[in-house]
């Protein structure tokens, strides 16, 4: 298996822990009584806020541990640049990516539209957001192996 | 994925040049090993101005490395 492909494996694991993590962290957080308040907003506001934050960190720390662990175990350097199959492979990714979001995006808006609480809308853009990352990295992992 | 019909003969011509490894034409044409690897499997078509590198790697013409369609000399 290529450096790519393991990148992209692990790329999926952290993702899933790292939501999975957060969102078991801040569940009991919730504010109580059910009604839309601004502490509602608030904790909406500082859950994809702080989400994002921790993600990026998160990723980068495992990016670095795995690039350690791959050269410890390989004795290979990992590529220092992206070539033009990178780029290719990257740019379908995030054509995938952003696909994922748009749909969850529009699933969320419909969800206001059809009187569902504030908290519905919330939750399905969070996971949209969460499926779209996770949507991206197993599109790098299937072309990696499958080809372009 | 649909197969790729750009075919190419670039294993057999590392061999026939003293055994380049895939790392060192990778290093010659400037891409990564993992693209020689897909170029050697068929899972990916090169754009015109990496052919012409690998060919240029090889002092060939690009149609004795690369070839279109079914080739039965492979």
């Amino acid at each position: 298996m290529t450096y790519q492909e393991k990148k992209s494996i692990v790329s999926v694991i952290s993702a899933i822990l790292i939501f999975v993590s957060y969102c078991l962290y801040m569940y009991p957080r919730f504010p109580g009584g059910g009604v839309e308040s601004s502490e509602a907003f608030r904790y909406w506001g500082s859950f994809v806020l702080y989400l994002t934050l921790f993600s990026i960190v998160a990723h980068i720390i495992i990016s670095i541990i795995f690039n350690i662990v791959f050269r410890i175990t390989t004795n290979e350097k990992e590529p220092t640049f992206a070539d033009e199959l990178d780029k290719l492979i990257n740019l379908k990714a995030y054509r995938n990516s952003f696909f994922a979001f748009i749909v969850g995006f529009l699933f969320a808006m419909g969800s206001l539209v059809s009187y569902q609480p504030l908290h519905v809308m919330f939750i399905i853009l969070i996971t949209s957001g969460f499926i779209s990352d996770v949507t991206g990295s197993v599109t790098k992992l299937y072309h990696y192996r499958k080809g372009v | 994925m649909g197969k790729n019909l750009v075919g190419n003969h670039i294993r057999k011509l590392r061999f026939n040049h003293d055994e380049m490894t895939q790392q060192q034409l990778a290093d010659k044409v400037g891409v990564t090993r993992q693209t020689i690897v897909a170029l050697e499997k068929g899972n990916y078509s090169p754009s015109l101005e990496l052919a012409f590198r690998i060919a240029h790697a090889f002092n060939l013409p690009l149609e004795e490395v690369f070839f279109y369609g079914d080739n039965t000399e492979q």
